[in-house]
């Protein structure tokens, strides 16, 4: 061929021949779903195989039995997330929350409808494209993923100036991609200041299994909460909505949830959240700890391992890269760019070696994408395009981390011979 | 070609349509490891390309029903690069570029092919119609078994030592047993339409509305040779020698066609079908797939559109060929393919090609 030369055998020997993952698999992929915790398995056999299947709208007795089932959920989730039950809005996951909070209040008929919308520039899509669709405004971030509240305040001021309050600021509480936690008590301070009347939302649904979202969330007026990604079962999430607050439901029929969200509970999936949440909470500290433990020797040896790595969300702990700043990301995450890897070449190999992993979100086609999340941490596209997200969780072991630590180094010499 | 004898890694190319279903059902049933691959290449709203979320779905499910793995790769911005940016750019010049031949030769030839062997796969299989005909010089392209689909003429630029990676696990069939084999398995996309038409652009926006979002078509008047301005028309840009239609030209009389495009000048000229005739061709950038052109003098066959007629012509030093007979000039950035004169004991084979010019 005339454009490239194709790398000639003489050239490049012929390595060896790639191995089929019959090995275990590694899951290194927790930031994307968890498995699925027994006590949250055992929670929703209780309604799948016993008898709390009633539809807990109801009024009879079997009704009746569903629903308190469901309302000691409900009890306990609030408990967790800090809130009052009555302030708990079940939904089918953390997408519909975060859209509920956008549409329900700034939305088309919602009760703030033509007051302006802001967010971070490195929210979820699930508050990235509504906040899109209305015309809102994003705040960029700081290099380990922090809102600019300098930006944030100008932003919010410049719309009260043009006549357009703010309605609603959204700042994530964890990123999913790099794992930065948000200072949201700070947002929450420059929002109170400089657009009083403005609602702060914040997406925690990878917050629940790495820190206390009741007092890191204290300052929101809705949480948003996906089970999954704490060992509870996919389709159910909650959206805080604190007392006195109206929202218009984008759901409407039987004017469940107190009128916030129609549609017959999912009360399997309500014990099952309920059930992993507790689990979560009890066991966080010391899962936390170990995990940190794992996360800090697999970005470490990475770190040492690939020359030119670089560690995303972090402050560089001194100019050979040693000792990074972590504080400000999540016990599990361990992000990095490889520049000039292709990422979907580096995770086929990597998926030949058993492990899971991957680069940024996924697009519906199943192709990966470069990550926005880390252009807006200030990498420029070819850093952003060799992005790898491994994200580590409560089953997470030393193998998960040894097998990695080989893997991984071994697949970026091997590319950097075909590049 | 260790087809069919020894077991290949095989990355076979699935767009989600018939041909490519076929060729991955045929490569399992030689025993060969398939692994699956679907091209991201573009995310526009194209109608007519294979790199929509459904046809995504439709290989994919292939892939599950075959029981091979699917993977998807973004080369969007290789696409970007390789392919619509020079497609534009020809255009601007007042070039008629052929974007599937660029695609092959940058894309699924050259940045599949390389990530190919980086992931430890043997060879990259496509469901394109050709066939790879073993020679004393090394394998070389063959036409595929059915005329009116071969597709060598779009895949002429790759050499023999590309051949010795790639399968084309269809190329003995013909599109009525493609679908009857994807018929026979039961297969998703057994009666999916053929593709057609340049991927990127849909059939409702055309291409002029694509290239008026890229640059600025520029309005031109059509003048005889003569100089006297007999019509206009909206884009010089769009206007390809050869053409006869939408030059503004009233009815009645012998035929015109467009016989020049001058975009400095701002004029399409205009003149009968004799004007259009030629003797000789050049080729810019000619590859080959033995690594040298024919020796100057020698018979070759010349393909100068995707589905064209074929001429006996010779090769001529100076990157040439002089056609036997006379025949209708090609448009500036078309590919010219050189095959060989077919013999009883070889088939034509794909000599190389390479970018029209005119002399």
């Amino acid at each position: 061929m005339s454009a490239v030369p194709s790398p000639t055998a003489d050239a490049h020997p012929k390595p060896a021949a790639i191995e089929t993952p019959d090995a275990p698999l590694h899951y290194l992929d927790h930031a994307a779903t968890t498995p699925l915790r027994p006590e949250a398995a055992a929670a929703m056999a209780e309604v799948t195989q016993g008898d709390l299947w009633a539809n807990p709208s109801g009024g009879h007795l079997m009704a009746r039995r569903s629903r308190r089932a469901a309302d000691d959920a409900r009890d306990e989730l609030a408990g967790l997330f800090g809130a009052q039950p009555s302030e708990i809005v079940f939904t089918s996951g953390g997408t519909e929350a975060d859209n509920l909070a956008v549409y329900g209040s700034v939305g088309p008929g919602g009760p703030r409808e033509g007051r302006s919308v802001v967010c971070s520039s490195i929210e979820h899509p699930a508050i990235r494209t509504p906040v899109r669709r209305i015309g809102g405004f994003e705040v960029g971030v700081d290099a380990t993923g922090r809102v600019d509240l300098a930006a944030l305040e100008e932003t919010l001021t410049a719309a009260s100036d043009r006549g357009e309050p703010v309605g609603l600021v959204s700042v994530i509480l964890v990123n999913n991609e790099v794992g930065t936690i948000a200072a949201l008590d700070e947002v929450a301070a420059v929002v109170r200041r400089h657009a009083p009347g403005a609602l702060l939302h914040t997406d925690a649904v990878q917050a629940h299994q790495w820190i206390d979202v009741g007092v890191a969330a204290a300052s929101a007026d809705l949480i948003s909460v996906g089970a999954h990604k704490f060992g509870g079962p996919k389709g159910i999430g909650l959206l805080v909505v604190r007392d006195g607050i109206e929202l218009a439901a984008r759901a409407v029929g039987g004017g469940q949830e107190r009128d916030r969200r129609a549609g017959t509970l999912n009360v399997a999936g309500v014990l099952g959240m309920a059930a992993a949440a507790r689990a979560t909470a009890e066991h966080r500290s010391a899962d936390v700890a170990r995990i940190r433990a794992l996360r800090d020797r697999l970005a470490d040896g990475l770190s040492a391992a690939i020359p030119g790595l670089i560690e995303t969300g972090v402050t560089p702990g001194s100019p050979d890269r040693a000792n990074p700043d972590r504080n400000n990301k999540v016990a599990g995450n361990c992000h990095v760019c490889l520049p000039g890897v292709e990422t979907e070449a580096l995770l086929y190999l990597l998926e030949r070696s058993g492990i899971m992993a991957t680069a940024a979100s996924s697009c519906a086609s199943g192709a990966q994408q470069p990550s926005y999340v880390v252009e807006a941490l200030g990498h420029p596209r070819e850093v952003a395009l060799g992005a790898l997200r491994l994200t580590l969780g409560v089953t997470t072991t030393d193998a998960d981390v040894d097998a990695v630590l080989e893997a991984v180094p071994a697949a970026v010499e091997r590319l950097a011979l075909f590049s | 070609m260790t087809a069919g004898t020894t077991r290949q890694r095989v990355l076979m190319a699935m767009s989600g349509g018939v041909d490519s279903s076929v060729a991955a059902a045929e490569l399992v049933e030689g025993g060969d490891e398939v692994v699956g691959v679907t091209l991201k290449l573009w995310g526009g709203a194209s109608d007519s390309g294979c790199c929509s979320v459904s046809d995504v779905d439709d290989a994919r499910r292939v892939a599950d029903a075959l029981g091979i793995e699917h993977l998807v790769f973004a080369l969007g911005d290789d696409f970007e690069r390789a392919v619509v940016g020079p497609y534009v750019e020809a255009h601007a010049q007042g070039r008629t570029p052929n974007p599937c031949v660029e695609c092959n030769r940058h894309i699924k030839f050259d940045k599949l092919a390389r990530r190919a062997r980086a992931l430890g796969f043997d060879a990259v299989a496509t469901g394109h119609h050709a066939r790879i005909v073993a020679t004393p010089d090394g394998p070389r392209l063959g036409r595929g078994a059915d005329d009116a689909k071969d597709q060598s003429y779009v895949l002429h630029m790759l050499s023999g030592e590309d051949l010795a990676r790639t399968r084309f696990p269809i190329g003995h069939l013909t599109k009525r047993e493609v679908r009857r084999r994807a018929e026979a398995l039961g297969m998703r996309t057994a009666d999916k339409p053929d593709s057609q038409d340049v991927c990127f652009i849909t059939r409702a926006d055309g291409r002029r509305a694509f290239l008026e979002r890229r640059i600025e078509l520029t309005p031109g008047r059509v003048v005889t040779p003569d100089g006297d301005v007999v019509g206009n028309v909206p884009a010089l840009e769009l206007v390809t020698p050869g053409q006869r239609k939408g030059l503004g030209l009233p009815g009645g009389g012998p035929r015109r066609y467009a016989t020049d495009v001058d975009l400095a000048a701002g004029t399409v000229t205009v003149g009968f079908e004799a004007d259009l005739e030629i003797d000789a061709l050049g080729l810019s950038r000619p590859t080959w797939a033995g690594g040298s052109p024919p020796e100057p003098g020698s018979p070759v066959e010349v393909q100068t559109a995707a589905h064209g007629a074929v001429r006996r012509a010779s090769w001529e030093a100076g990157d040439r060929v002089r056609f036997d007979r006379p025949q209708r000039r090609v448009a500036a950035g078309q590919s010219v393919v050189i095959y060989s004169v077919p013999t009883e004991a070889v088939p034509q084979v794909v000599l190389g090609g390479g970018i029209a010019e005119p002399v």
